[in-house]
């Protein structure tokens, strides 16, 4: 076992990662981390696990907006079974009952009724102060600008134009009055080393990322706007072969991204991921 | 590494099979007007790396308004596209090379300015750095190189840019390398290379100019590919802060990330401040097999042979090799907060993982960036760099910047957030001469904290030197003076005179509270264990300590408990009849009303027990501290 962080890209990543995730539970009184069963999230939960020797001391939460694809759910039960996890799940009824859905609503609309106030409101009920996300910088360009640490506040408000100075290894450690900071392990991960970490490592994922007559998913979100793309890839090995070749954005299959200009942004000053 | 040999690795097709797939961190900086946009623009575009179709729509844009296409706007279109309408922050360019994939951090604004550029160059490993050979060295090119000397940036390239408007002079070209390497010089800096450019060009970007052929070193492409990632600190002297310990089993796991050096089981550690010992048993891996030897970077967990008291904060270092341990230096920093910098006032130091109250004892002198000119003040505006001495109030482990960079610098942080940075110039040791008598003031400073007195009272048997002994030992081995007085030991000495009869026993309290005030005089922590039955008498002693912090430990176990456990024997005795008026038996124990910390022994171990002491002392000295400034 020579590999370590000054020999091995993905080591480094890794290690890297281990020490956000300690740095966040020496820091912060309450942590959780959410769930979105993707494969970055299953990368955390991977990272979590070495990170504390194997249990993760701290619950994870998977916010159901009731437009996961079956699979997932299957694939929930599974992981939750292999990994330990200590989870809590949350739908917002409410909306449901008030008839929020795809069928009759834009999908910023619902991304922010189904995922973002049920995240708010998991938030008041067991009052974190810190949660853990898998966002990267390469994702999308208002992440490129995020922070290990990221400060929101009670509203849930990401007040990107006064960040705090991050360097040294210091983070923001105070979570605002009523608010929580997002801590962030995987920011300097890139799609590519997801994909050859996953296979390194051979960490449990949905087997949608994979191409089934010719189409495959890249990014899994809600049923009805999460659109696969054309891709022979059937495998890890294919997978990672041809990402080293696009130049088609991930998250081009995610119809809430794109409704207007800004509105990943406006989604992410609201306190979406 | 040859230069002649060297042939550019750039990538000319969609994609290269990248070597080295740690990405490397360039942070680009120089003065305004000097050609950074346009150089950026140029380096994405001779590198392949705009997305498809950009550079036509951006010609296109500019030749329906008219105007004469430029590089720089095709930085500013892709930042606009990044931006979003966001108020600029710090972001990343991504390009690559066949060798490697790189990320220029571009730290725009002239606003915040420094805070971006801290945030965005405390992480590159190397620095590109502009300077127009038309207009030479100006201020904001030595403000930069100061800014980058103190990040600890030291991997350095400078561009001589806009070659083509002096003809490519090289006479220029050379005048402006002598005057400013002897600036770098004056900072501790050397750059790399002095490269000539013409950005606007492509002139030895990517491509090589032929109108320069005088120059023999690396194009900007080669030079960025021969940038190593930051040292490998493996060779260097242990350093690893302690994150957290972990007990979610049966294993007590030491979690902490190694920044430099390396640890291997069977290595002897001391943990400073404190100084214990243990040795590591072995690395505890999931999912396994566990690892041989954590090196730099590495996060580790690992098992110690011997238990030992250890902390979050503490730095693990081999005993030939320690950091320092002190209270005072002299650091340079940098600060960014919206209230200026003071000086006596209280901030919170960071470093690494240990986080400690600190006075700004002296400002020494605020430098100009750009002139390496000195002022006198007493506070510190924003973006204004100054020495000062700084003063924890409490023991921290570090090293000299100049001897470790990792330990040797820390961040500043005010009401919950950081508002600055520095580096540690000298360690001041502590002071040994003053004049007139030595003051408690002065105790106080040398001990790093302020006496106190915690008074342990319940019932014979209760726990109470138990629990104190536990809290000695934590207290000890974190660097503080503490002094145990018990009951036990005066009996056999300063009170052998004493009975039990009421008088004697309050005799016996007033003359207990006298030692341990005597020992908080002389700057200890000290902890009694006495029973001291009476409310009256107890609340003389609380009287009498009234100088010093007092804290009242309930020792609450009830008689039963007590005397089923029966140590010494005493209550056998007592039942018997051979002890007169025992405490709890013939004589009554009177359960303080309002103790400070109260403790169940019968529903808390003796761990939570301490963890309550501790706490309580914690938070009197915490509110303590605000106000032994000598």
């Amino acid at each position: 076992m020579s590999r370590n962080a000054q020999n091995d890209h993905l080591t480094r990543l890794e290690q890297t990662s281990i020490h956000i995730f300690r740095e966040a539970f020496a820091n912060f009184r309450s942590v959780c981390m959410p769930w979105s069963m993707g494969k970055d999230s299953n990368v955390l939960i991977w990272l979590a696990r070495k990170a504390f020797c194997g249990k993760i001391p701290f619950p994870l939460l998977h916010i159901d907006t009731t437009y996961e694809f079956p699979e997932m759910y299957e694939f929930r039960e599974k992981a939750k079974e292999i990994h330990g996890i200590d989870l809590i799940v949350r739908i917002n009824e409410d909306a449901i009952r008030r008839g929020i859905g795809y069928a009759t609503h834009d999908p910023v609309t619902v991304t922010h009724e189904l995922k973002t106030v049920p995240l708010k409101a998991a938030i008041d009920e067991f009052k974190w102060d810190a949660l853990v996300t898998g966002i990267r910088r390469d994702e999308d360009p208002t992440r490129a600008k995020e922070r290990w640490f990221s400060p929101r506040s009670a509203e849930g408000v990401w007040d990107y134009k006064d960040q705090p100075p991050e360097f040294w290894g210091q983070f923001a450690s105070t979570a605002p009055e009523g608010g929580h900071v997002r801590v962030q392990p995987l920011l300097e991960w890139t799609e590519l080393d997801i994909w050859e970490y996953i296979r390194r490592e051979n960490i449990p994922n949905p087997t949608l990322y994979f191409a089934r007559n010719g189409k495959r998913f890249r990014s899994l979100g809600c049923h009805p706007i999460t659109h696969p793309v054309d891709s022979p890839a059937s495998n890890i090995d294919e997978v990672i072969a041809e990402l080293k070749l696009t130049r088609v954005s991930e998250r081009a299959g995610r119809a809430q991204d794109h409704v207007g200009r800004n509105s990943m942004q406006a989604l992410r000053a609201k306190g979406f991921m | 590494m040859s230069q002649t040999s060297n042939i550019s690795s750039v990538q000319k097709s969609a994609q290269p099979d990248i070597e080295d797939m740690r990405k490397m961190h360039v942070v680009v900086v120089g003065h305004v007007d000097h050609g950074k946009s346009t150089f950026v623009g140029r380096l994405l575009h001779d590198t392949d790396s705009l997305p498809n179709g950009k550079l036509d729509q951006v010609r296109k844009n500019c030749a329906a308004e008219g105007m004469e296409f430029e590089y720089a706007f095709l930085l500013d279109a892709l930042l606009e596209e990044q931006e979003q309408n966001i108020t600029i922050d710090t972001t990343r360019i991504f390009f690559r090379t066949t060798k490697r994939a790189y990320a220029i951090i571009d730290a725009p604004g002239h606003k915040e300015f420094l805070k971006n550029m801290v945030t965005g160059a405390a992480s590159a490993s190397a620095a590109l750095l502009l300077i127009d050979a038309n207009e030479g060295v100006m201020d904001q090119s030595r403000r930069h190189a100061f800014l980058l000397s103190l990040l600890g940036v030291k991997q350095l390239v400078v561009l001589v840019n806009k070659m083509d408007l002096i003809k490519h002079d090289q006479s220029t070209y050379e005048k402006i390398k002598v005057e400013y390497t002897a600036f770098l010089k004056s900072l501790g800096l050397t750059a790399v290379h002095f490269i000539p450019i013409a950005a606007k060009h492509g002139e030895n970007v990517v491509q090589r100019s032929d109108k320069m052929s005088w120059w023999k070193g690396p194009t900007v492409a080669e030079a960025l590919d021969n940038f190593k990632h930051e040292d490998d600190l493996t060779g260097l002297p242990l350093r690893m802060p302690v994150s957290d310990i972990y007990r979610f089993d049966h294993r007590r796991i030491i979690a902490g990330r190694v920044e430099a050096g390396a640890i291997r089981p069977g290595d002897e550690l001391i943990f400073q401040p404190g100084g214990r010992r243990s040795t590591v048993r072995t690395f505890e891996d999931w999912p396994g097999p566990s690892r041989e030897v954590a090196g730099t970077g590495d996060s580790a967990n690992f098992s110690l042979s011997e238990q030992i008291f250890v902390e979050r904060g503490q730095v693990a270092a081999h005993p030939n090799q320690q950091p320092r341990v002190g209270r005072e230096f002299r650091a340079r920093i940098f600060w960014l907060g919206k209230e200026p910098l003071q000086q006596n006032k209280t901030y919170r130091l960071r470093l690494l993982t240990q986080n400690v109250e600190a006075v700004i004892a002296k400002i020494e002198k605020i430098t100009d960036a750009s002139t390496l000119e000195s002022i006198e003040a007493t506070t510190v505006p924003r973006d204004t760099i100054c020495e000062v001495i700084v003063r924890a109030t409490r023991p921290i482990a570090f090293d000299l910047h100049s001897e470790c960079a990792i330990t040797g610098r820390f961040a500043i942080e005010d009401k919950g957030r950081i508002n600055g940075g520095g580096i540690i110039l000298d360690s001041i040791s502590e002071k040994t001469s003053g004049e007139g008598k030595v003051t408690a003031a002065e105790r106080t400073a040398r001990a790093g904290h302020s006496p106190a007195v915690i008074w342990f009272t319940g019932l014979s048997g209760s726990g109470k030197s138990t629990i104190a002994e536990l809290v000695e030992r934590r207290l000890f081995d974190a660097g503080k003076k503490v002094f145990r007085v018990d009951g036990d030991d005066l009996r056999t000495a300063l009170n052998r005179d004493l009975g039990f009869s009421s008088a004697d026993r309050a005799e016996s309290v007033r003359r207990a509270s006298a030692v341990a005030g005597l020992f908080a005089n002389a700057g200890h922590i000290s902890l009694v264990t006495l029973i001291a039955p009476l409310a009256a008498d107890r609340a003389k002693a609380r009287a009498a300590l009234a100088n010093h912090a007092f804290i009242e430990v309930f020792v609450d176990a009830p008689l039963e408990v007590c005397e089923s456990r029966d140590v010494k024997g005493l209550y056998a005795k007592a039942r018997r009849g051979e002890i007169p008026e025992f405490t709890g038996i013939s004589s009554p124990y009177e359960a303080p009303e309002a103790p400070e910390v109260h403790i169940r022994t019968d529903k808390l171990s003796t761990t939570q027990a301490v963890e309550l002491v501790i706490n309580a002392l914690d938070k009197i000295l915490e509110s303590k501290a605000e106000d032994w400034e000598v």
